[in-house]
């Protein structure tokens, strides 16, 4: 079971073996969702079971329960052959079961130590051992092959260093069931392979791993089997040798490849940004240079952390430039700032609409205006026209399917799916020459997802220009005519047309061979 | 009335909690504990009605309204201002020294001294406003700290410069007209001073952009400036206003006094972050608003009156007040609670 090569064979007797955990029928209801319906789901000793499914498909919630965070609405956890009813994080890693969740729950101003053992310091009558605790910190950093030092503030730490450090929380103890969810989104490959040792290592003992990704080839590498779930529900669970990529996207989405993404007819034109060898303050980004056309959309792809978002913010004026030149629409604006790019044409949608894209607490027209207000409908020089901006507001919204159609309501209490809308209507409020979409379908829903794409390609057929910033390969791969990839600030690899494959991007994402 | 409804809600066995249950969604407690104190206030003494007494709640919650919108407008970008206090203190100070000295040099010219005291007074307010401004916007020092460090700046220049003496001396003039005046021989200066400083900073918060910005960017920082704001300028002008309000409540209220006292602003830190808390402006910026900030101060007005009407110590009038903070903090928490559970 050791060789990878022999993974399939493991799965044949696995199936014999008895079940670790067992999900029966299990929901979960929030105030008016229902996250969870009916789903069963089981975990054998020395599997990795991938969860799979789009954002807010359920995954979350399904190992929330079992790590104890949530308590089902209806059904059954049975662990080891009997129901068990865990009712905090505590009691499930009292009995082995352990999360690393995508929200680190670490405290930064406390050590590695003191996080390792948070909530289950070591005493010594009653007062802290504090020389015991950095002996098991050691001793456990070391058994996992982190470079950290117990001493270190989680501060101070990279986000993938934060990752290890919550990965040795759940290596603290006796270990039966490891929850990983998308694990390696801020690891380096290294960093990744090192971690799939450990995983292979844990299989060996038995632990059972839940493992929740997006990415095929990590699915390819380590998991056995897959279970994926669409909206609250079981869709199939079924062996990774049998998962093709494309049936796997049928069965999260419930469509076909060819219905999800539009045909776009793209008219490359006049060169609208240039950009020659850019590199930003802090060296995120080092020596790009890349260049879009109107009537095109041209990917950026990359993983987290590659630098692919802050080359298109460099550009918009709010990431600092070191060196090299920016020039858009003929003209260069190196260095101008994002008011003035507005001005000129350039749009950036940001990735995260919570965080940076909408101002949660305001109304949708509100926030729809809030980048035009100097301009008409929305004014009329000195004061604000509100009855201009009313109307202006409510005819993008309707372009949008915006739902509920209530422009008044405050951005917080629509769906993450019609955020999305709001945050693309903000971008029509005025006339732009070139969009720049950042991950724009995170958190999205099938029927939203499919209406986005739609929209960017009839942005592009109407003659804009698209830079499409994205880490969903699919995305890249069917809606670009033209595709950049990055690697840890350095562009890799420049695509074009049927160049612009799985094999060829997924190459140029990671470490090892430049294809 | 509930009959009237009764067809529409017809599952609802309690249509009247219901009512007041959207009501308070809609409205806030402000409402509620207006009425409340009204009605308290009314039984306790009859003077409570009389047109003399609601002409000087008026005038005495005056200079707190104008405070509190400028609060208001610091607390909108999701920080707050501590030297309040201190810009009336130093409007005072430097108002009434300035004012005192023209008019001891030229006895004649009473216009040019009241002139001149008023403009050095609100400029010295406005240029702690414009050190606040500069400290958060530019520096990106804390609202708290900064705030807080020109509170003690300000205050100590002011004992400084009088060595905690009352300063007199000012043209009889000018506390007649700017503190006793009264327009149509009814309505006190002060409050239409403070109508029209309403008035106007309606308009600004809800006709131009700067007010749509001064939402946007306590609402979001980040998002502001994706969206093409200036943000650092924004920020900058709310402290300025801040200050401007302030001082020109300072200067007003030294009329009254008639007399520029380094003393004169020590409750205003926490009554004007009182009116606007009361009045449903978010201590995490970014929702508020005017007409509520405007009753909130005039509730502050109202109790503080009717306190005094029924001869309640003044001591423990600071007791009720920074209880009333508190009540108004915990309703607006469990609002919060009812608007997530009512959402439409």
């Amino acid at each position: 079971m050791v060789d990878i090569a022999k993974g399939t064979a493991g799965v044949a007797v696995a199936a014999e073996t008895p079940v670790l955990l067992r999900l029966e029928k299990i929901s979960k209801h929030f105030p008016g969702v229902v996250a969870l319906d009916g789903v069963d789901f089981e975990l054998r000793p020395g599997e990795v079971h991938v969860l799979f499914g789009e954002n807010g498909a359920g995954k979350s919630t399904l190992i929330s329960l079992v790590a104890g965070v949530y308590r089902p609405t209806a059904g059954r956890i049975e662990f080891r052959g009997e129901t068990i009813d865990v009712a905090s994080v505590h009691q499930a890693r009292q009995r082995g079961i352990s999360a690393v969740f995508q929200e680190f729950s670490l405290v930064p101003q406390l050590t590695v130590e003191e996080n390792l053992f948070l909530g289950a310091e070591l005493t010594d009558s009653r007062l802290l051992n504090k020389r015991a605790m950095h002996a098991r910190a050691r001793e456990i950093l070391d058994r996992l092959g982190f470079p950290l030092k117990p001493g270190m503030r989680v501060a101070y730490l990279s986000r993938a260093e934060q990752q290890m450090v919550e990965i040795a929380k759940a290596f603290r103890s006796e270990l039966s069931v490891l929850i990983l969810d998308e694990p390696t989104a801020s690891l380096t490959e290294r960093e990744t392979q090192r971690l799939f040792t450990l995983i292979e290592q844990a299989k060996r003992q038995g632990v059972g791993i839940i493992y929740i990704t997006h990415r095929m080839n990590e699915i390819k590498r380590i998991g056995d089997r897959i279970t994926v779930l669409r909206d609250g529900r079981l869709v199939a669970t079924l062996n990774v040798a049998e998962a093709s990529e494309s049936r796997l996207v049928e069965l999260m989405t419930g469509r076909v490849i060819a219905q999800i993404f539009p045909k776009v007819a793209y008219r490359p034109g006049a060169t609208l940004l240039e950009v020659k060898d850019l590199t930003t303050v802090g060296g995120a980004v080092s020596k790009v240079s890349l260049h879009v056309k109107s009537g095109e959309i041209v990917g950026l792809a990359g993983l987290v952390g590659s630098g692919k978002s802050e080359v298109a913010r460099a550009c918009f004026g709010i990431e600092p430039i070191a060196a090299g030149t920016v020039a858009f629409a003929g003209e260069d604006v190196t260095g101008t700032k994002a008011r003035q790019m507005l001005d000129r044409g350039f749009f950036y949608l940001p990735p995260d609409r919570r965080d940076e894209g909408l101002v949660m607490m305001r109304g949708a027209r509100e926030n729809i205006a809030l980048p035009s207000l100097d301009l008409p409908p929305f004014s009329t020089g000195l004061f604000l026209n509100r009855a201009g901006e009313k109307a202006q507001a409510l005819d993008l919204a309707r372009r949008l399917n915006l739902q509920p159609l209530n422009i008044e309501r405050a951005v917080d209490h629509f769906s993450g799916g019609n955020q999305q809308k709001v945050l693309l209507a903000k971008a029509l409020s005025r006339a732009v020459k070139l969009f720049v979409f950042d991950e724009p379908t995170v958190g999205v829903d099938v029927g939203t997802r499919v209406a986005i794409y739609k929209f960017i390609a009839e942005l592009c057929e109407a003659g804009a220009g698209i830079l499409l910033i994205s880490s969903d390969l699919p995305e890249i791969l069917h809606l670009t005519n033209r595709a950049y990839v990055m690697y840890r600030g350095v562009l890799r690899a420049e695509l074009v047309g049927s160049e612009i494959t799985e094999d060829r991007v997924l190459g140029h994402f990671f470490e090892r061979e430049a294809a | 009335m509930s009959l009237r409804t009764a067809p529409q809600t017809a599952s609802g066995p309690r249509p009247l909690l219901l009512r007041v249950q959207h009501l308070f969604v809609r409205l806030g407690v402000l409402p509620f504990l207006l009425i409340i104190a009204i009605i308290v206030f009314s039984l306790a003494s009859e003077r409570f009605y009389l047109w003399d007494n609601i002409k000087n709640v008026l005038r005495q919650s005056s200079y707190l309204t104008m405070v509190a919108i400028g609060q208001m407008l610091a607390l909108l970008t999701g920080g707050f201002d501590l030297s309040v206090g201190t810009i009336t203190a130093v409007t005072s100070v430097f108002g009434a020294s300035a004012m005192v000295a023209m008019y001891a040099a030229y006895p004649d010219a009473i216009v040019l001294s009241i002139a001149v005291g008023m403009l050095a007074g609100v400029g010295a307010g406005l240029t702690i406003g414009i050190v606040n401004g500069f400290g958060v916007a530019v520096f990106n020092v804390s609202p708290f700290m900064m705030t807080l460090g020109m509170q003690s700046v300000g205050f100590g220049i002011c004992l400084f410069q009088t060595g905690g003496v009352p300063v007199y001396g000012m043209p009889k003039e000018f506390g007649k007209i700017l503190g006793f005046g009264q327009l149509f021989g009814e309505i006190p200066a002060p409050v239409i001073v403070t109508a029209t400083l309403i008035v106007v900073m309606y308009v600004l918060l809800n006709w131009t952009r700067l007010g749509r910005y001064l939402y946007a960017v306590g609402g979001n920082l980040k998002a502001s400036t994706l969206s093409g704001i200036n943000t650092r300028l924004t920020l900058f002008l709310a402290y300025v206003l801040c200050g401007l309000m302030t001082a020109v409540s300072g200067i007003m209220n030294t009329a009254r006094l008639d007399s520029g006292e380094a003393n004169i602003g020590a409750s205003l830190v926490l009554e004007s972050i009182a009116a606007c808390v009361i009045g449903g402006v978010s201590l995490r910026g970014g929702t508020g608003k005017l007409g509520n900030v405007v009753l909130g101060a005039l509730f502050i007005g109202i109790v503080q009156n009717g306190m005094n009407l029924a001869r309640i110590d003044s001591y423990l009038q600071i007791v009720v007040v920074g209880i009333l903070l508190i009540v108004a903090v915990v309703a607006d928490q469990f609002r919060q609670k009812l608007v997530a559970k009512l959402r439409d």
